[in-house]
């Protein structure tokens, strides 16, 4: 049967559209916190909380500025 | 005095284009006074007095062939033909002599030689122009006798499904053939032979379906006898009643007479007449909105609420009350049970203005959270942040119109022919005058090389290089100093400009360093940068090849970039153009059916906009973003989200990764769909609503030049209920009060709480036929031309446009790129055109593929393809052509059972979301049945519809 390989956790998926955001902003020398900015605007808090919990505990595949951002996240 | 224009009266010839000055004449003793440039059958006719005619009419620049409207001009020889004769300062016309009089006999008496006056039996007695002039001048038939017909013995053309061709009635006026030609642009009938021999013919002498002909009608209005004409007419008889409405298809919003007829019982659709003063066509329409409206009384529309418990057993058909009971109180248990946030509410762009802005108010106000979304989420939304972010107004900027006015015209990633064809024909008139064209896209679309138009560029990019190709292309714009520093200083922020322009000249943007990424080549690159940026209009038109990418929102704001830094932004000519797919992508987009924003674009955390909400609505409101669409999904695959209102969109079908969203949707409580089908979505349902037409409801539609148009009913809903009347029943039930008696509250309402809307209301609509916002106080009338003196944002802001590639790229697993798009005769989901005769044109999606990775295949035109992605496979069959690159495939998503869909993937734009539809790595192969996932579907599908007809069989 057709396995469908792209039906992952929610988490995943959202670590993988952070960091889009954070690389498609990279050119900002402000780029961390308009990633922030970005994530405050258009996720739900349930979305932006399931990342930081991932994050919290040590989650891979976060870029750098993400990292950063999700940083200010935590304190905003 | 300027002219009025009147629709209801043809004046014979089209009113002048430049017009200055005045001049006074005078007409059978009348003294009158028109613009330089008017005929004087036009003349004349302003003055009411008519000019018998035949080849002359109002749409088509003057032919003079028919020698019907001669006049005597004192001071001239002869008798000159009013329809090709300017007026002139003191002139003295004469229409009525017994001279003309016995000459227009003659010539008449020569037409019915070979066109019989049997009118009695002819299907438009009473609605001809030959049967009009004839007994204007008293004539019965002819003195010639039948002896010179050389049309009699010709066969009818009954080939295409809308219309019939009959030559024997045919009298040669030519207004089919420049219809053709002017007004729709594909010069598809051709005349043969001269004089009275001449035969009008389709293509060289083929039929209307083997022909080129693209079936837009325009020659059958223009057709002043019964030569070209509407089946239906045929059929159902002439009409007797006229409505004006808008077109319910694509997002040109063409205004349309609806033309009804009683059949005894009901009125019933006779035919679609496109309105001559209609802004957004002037007369013109295609195939979908003039032809296929007989979806509307399709034997597949449910008209009565059904529900189920679960989508494993049979629906039941249950009236109104029990259905809007039954959905009410599973929604609160679900909230009861997994919190507020879990149900969520989903519009679509093909729902009204009033609509859509009660399904987010239902959410906001009625579920107590902001997870509603729109179909837009899919198609257009990089259109609102990109255009939001730089200019300060997520909408075009222009008119329709303002494309007469283009001299370079860069079209990107849209095929306007085939998805916005009435728009294509102004372009292509456009075209025909002279303007240049760049054409960026993957495929060799018609505009590329097409009857009298050749594009001075087609820039074939690779898909998914879009945000590389823009760069490069400012990088040219910058570099060799072509762009409009004064524009800039004066109307753009400076830090953003410098900081951009240091970018963009960077040499990683160079044409030489993108061509690895875009495929074009760098003098192509450079030559068309030069077009573009040293024409004194340069205007850009973009659509979905644009936006449903990866990078959509980036791409669109490159594109904005280009506009300001040429200082092609705030005149007529010029401007950034989305080309909307659905009629109404910008009125729910407008409408604040977004998540994170109310109508008129404003973000739920503004605590000043939220006051203003609260105290209208009378209710606390949400200050936090919710979910939007493919949110939605992962969120009820992952448990959190369990209920949905779904109002007439068909995400089953329309969203990207099939499985994922099937998976989905599986795992909701209560699905809720309203809808005219039971579409692929309702197939996971819990509860139908039977939604309405467009002909059987009240309310407004907002085209992509932002225009504002009238939907008016013209026949009862079929269901009992308008779609809005749905939701304030939904909304009564779940304890938040609705309470309006016709839509025009609600856009009262809308108007209230939206800046841009605050002049709108329907006694204006009636009175100005349509209207562009922004409306309120400082434009009363509406505003045409956007950021005019300066951009609605204050100063034009330049993003940073770096490319990111997607991560779908070929592989040796998946070598080809798969991109999707459109076809002329059917629409999106296809779910309406599906269900007309527009099937003639196609019945089914098909693959293109070049030649050479056919034949490496061996694959050829006809065969069955297996399409594989890493999100699913699906088979459809192959066309063999050049129109698509190597490496490079494409198909269109029309049929639901090709389900291109399935193997699209889950990428999204970054910042909103909206599907990677235009790239998918697949690879493609010969194959002998339909994939796995076809046949499980049929299944699927056979079971749901022994639901229904257990529905239907139970409940009448
Ligand atoms: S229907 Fe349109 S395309 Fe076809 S022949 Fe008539 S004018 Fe031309
Ligand atoms: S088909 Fe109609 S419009 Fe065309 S030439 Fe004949 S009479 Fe005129
Ligand atoms: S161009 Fe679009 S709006 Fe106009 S008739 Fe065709 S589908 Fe309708
Ligand atoms: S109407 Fe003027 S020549 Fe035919």
């Amino acid at each position: 049967m057709a396995i469908n390989a792209t039906i992952n956790n929610e988490t995943t998926h959202l670590v993988s559209m952070a960091n889009d955001i954070a690389v498609n902003l990279r050119l900002h020398a402000d780029a961390d916190e308009r990633t922030t900015q970005h994530m405050k605007k258009f996720w739900t808090p349930r979305m932006r909380s399931l990342l930081l919990d991932y994050a919290q505990a040590g989650g891979s595949g976060l870029s750098t500025t993400l990292t950063a951002a999700l940083k200010k996240l935590a304190k905003a | 005095m300027s002219e009025q224009h009147s629709s209801l009266h043809d004046l014979g010839t089209p009113p002048p284009r430049h017009t200055k000055e005045q001049v006074s004449l005078e007409i059978n003793g009348q003294h009158l006074q028109v613009d330089t440039g008017t005929s004087v059958m036009r003349a004349a006719a302003l003055a009411g007095i008519s000019i018998p005619k035949l080849c002359a009419t109002d749409s088509l620049d003057a032919f003079g062939s028919c020698r019907m409207c001669l006049v005597e001009i004192e001071g001239r020889k002869g008798m000159p033909a009013s329809c090709t004769t300017l007026v002139e300062d003191g002139m003295v016309v004469k229409t009525q002599s017994d001279k003309l009089e016995k000459l227009r006999k003659n010539v008449l008496e020569l037409y019915i030689s070979d066109h019989p006056l049997e009118c009695v039996s002819c299907p438009t007695n009473g609605d001809c122009e030959l049967q009009d002039v004839a007994s204007e001048l008293g004539v019965k038939d002819s003195r010639y006798g039948l002896h010179g017909r050389n049309h009699q013995q010709a066969t009818k053309d009954d080939s295409n499904p809308y219309f019939t061709f009959d030559p024997s009635m045919c009298i040669v006026c030519y207004r089919c053939v420049r219809a053709c030609e002017d007004i729709q642009g594909t010069f598809a009938l051709t005349v043969d032979g001269r004089g009275f021999e001449s035969v009008v013919s389709a293509g060289q002498m083929e039929s209307f379906m083997e022909s080129e002909c693209v079936s837009c009608g325009a020659c059958v209005s223009s057709c002043p006898t019964t030569a070209l004409e509407e089946k239906s007419v045929i059929t159902q008889g002439l009409p007797e009643t006229s409505t004006l409405t808008t077109c319910a298809y694509c997002g040109v919003g063409c205004a349309f007479n609806v033309e009804t007829r009683s059949n005894g019982i009901e009125q019933e659709v006779v035919r679609m007449t496109p309105y001559k003063d209609g802004k957004a066509n002037q007369g013109h329409a295609c195939v979908k909105g003039r032809f296929a409206f007989g979806y509307a009384t399709h034997k597949d529309r449910i008209t009565k609420p059904m529900i189920r418990n679960s989508i494993d057993e049979a629906w039941r058909e249950v009236s109104w009350p029990e259905a809007i009971d039954f959905t009410a109180r599973r929604f609160r248990q679900i909230q009861a049970e997994y919190g507020r946030d879990s149900i969520g509410g989903i519009t679509s762009s093909r729902c009204s203005n009033e609509e859509t802005f009660l399904v987010q108010k239902l959410v906001r106000a009625g579920f107590g959270n902001n997870n509603v979304d729109t179909c837009a989420r899919v198609c257009h939304s990089p259109t609102g942040y990109g255009l939001k972010t730089t200019l300060g107004e997520s909408a075009g900027t222009q008119t329709f119109e303002s494309v007469a006015k283009a001299d370079v015209i860069m079209l990107i990633g849209a095929n306007p022919t085939e998805a916005h064809p009435v728009f294509g024909s102004r372009l292509k008139r456009r075209l025909r005058e002279g303007a240049k064209l760049i054409v960026v896209d993957p495929r060799k679309i018609e505009l590329v090389n097409s009857p009298h138009i050749k594009a001075a560029h087609h820039l074939q990019l690779l898909p998914g290089s879009n945000v590389a190709f823009v760069n490069a292309m400012a990088h040219v714009i910058v570099c060799e100093r072509l762009v409009d520093e004064k524009f800039i200083l004066e109307r753009c922020e400076i830090p953003a400009w410098q900081e951009w322009s240091d970018f963009v000249q960077g040499a990683e943007n160079s044409p030489e360093s993108t061509q690895m990424v875009t495929g074009i080549l760098p003098e192509d690159l450079r030559a068309a940068a030069r077009l573009f940026a040293e024409a004194g209009n340069a205007a850009i038109y973009y659509g979905l090849g644009v936006t449903e990418h990866s990078q959509g929102s980036t791409a669109v704001m490159g594109i904005a970039n280009l506009a300001m830094a040429t200082g092609n932004l705030g005149r007529e000519g010029v401007g950034v153009n989305p080309l909307r797919g659905q009629n109404n992508v910008q009125g729910s987009c407008d409408m604040g059916s977004f998540p994170h924003e109310f109508p008129g674009y404003r973000h739920v955390s503004d605590p000043e906009v939220r006051a203003l909400f609260e105290q209208e609505w009378n209710v606390e409101l949400y200050s936090e973003p919710g979910l939007r669409i493919p949110n939605m999904f992962d969120a009820a695959i992952y448990g959190d989200f369990k209920g949905l209102y779904c109002q007439g969109e068909d995400i089953a079908q329309s969203d990207p990764n099939t499985h994922h969203v099937e998976t989905a949707l599986k795992a909701l409580k209560c699905l809720v769909v309203q809808d005219l089908f039971l579409n692929e979505t309702a197939r996971f349902a819990h509860v139908f609503l039977p939604g309405s037409t467009f002909l059987e409801k009240n309310g407004t539609f907002t085209n992509g030049e932002r225009r504002i148009s009238m939907v008016r009913k013209v026949m009862p809903s079929k269901s009992g209920k308008e779609d809005w009347e749905i939701t304030v029943d939904l909304a009564n039930a779940l304890g938040y009060p609705m309470k309006y008696s016709h839509p025009s509250e609600i856009m009262d309402e809308i108007a209230r709480l939206t800046p841009t809307f605050s002049g709108v209301n329907y006694e204006k609509l009636d009175r100005l036929g349509s209207i562009q916002w922004p409306c309120n106080a400082e434009a009363p009338e509406g505003t045409p031309t956007m950021h005019v003196d300066q951009f609605v944002r204050g100063k034009g802001y330049f993003a940073l446009t770096g490319f990111v590639p997607t991560s779908e790229r070929s592989t040796r697993k998946f070598p080809l790129l798969l991109t999707t798009g459109r076809i002329l005769s059917q629409y999106n989901v296809g779910a309406q055109t599906r269900r007309t005769k527009n099937t003639a044109w196609a019945d089914q999606d098909l693959l293109e593929i070049h030649p050479v990775d056919a034949e490496d295949r061996g694959i050829s035109s006809g065969d069955w393809v297996g399409i594989q992605s890493r999100a699913g496979d699906t088979v459809l069959r192959a066309v063999v052509t050049e129109k698509v690159k190597p490496g490079v495939v494409y198909t269109t998503f029309h049929f639901p059972l090709t389900g291109a869909n399935i193997v699209t993937t889950e990428n999204s734009d970054w910042a909103t979301n909206c599907p990677e539809y235009k790239v998918t790595a697949v690879q493609a192969t010969r194959v002998t049945q339909p994939s796995e996932w076809q046949q499980q579907q049929k299944t699927f599908n056979q079971q749901q519809l022994a639901y229904l007809a257990k529905a239907r069989g139970s409940g009448n």
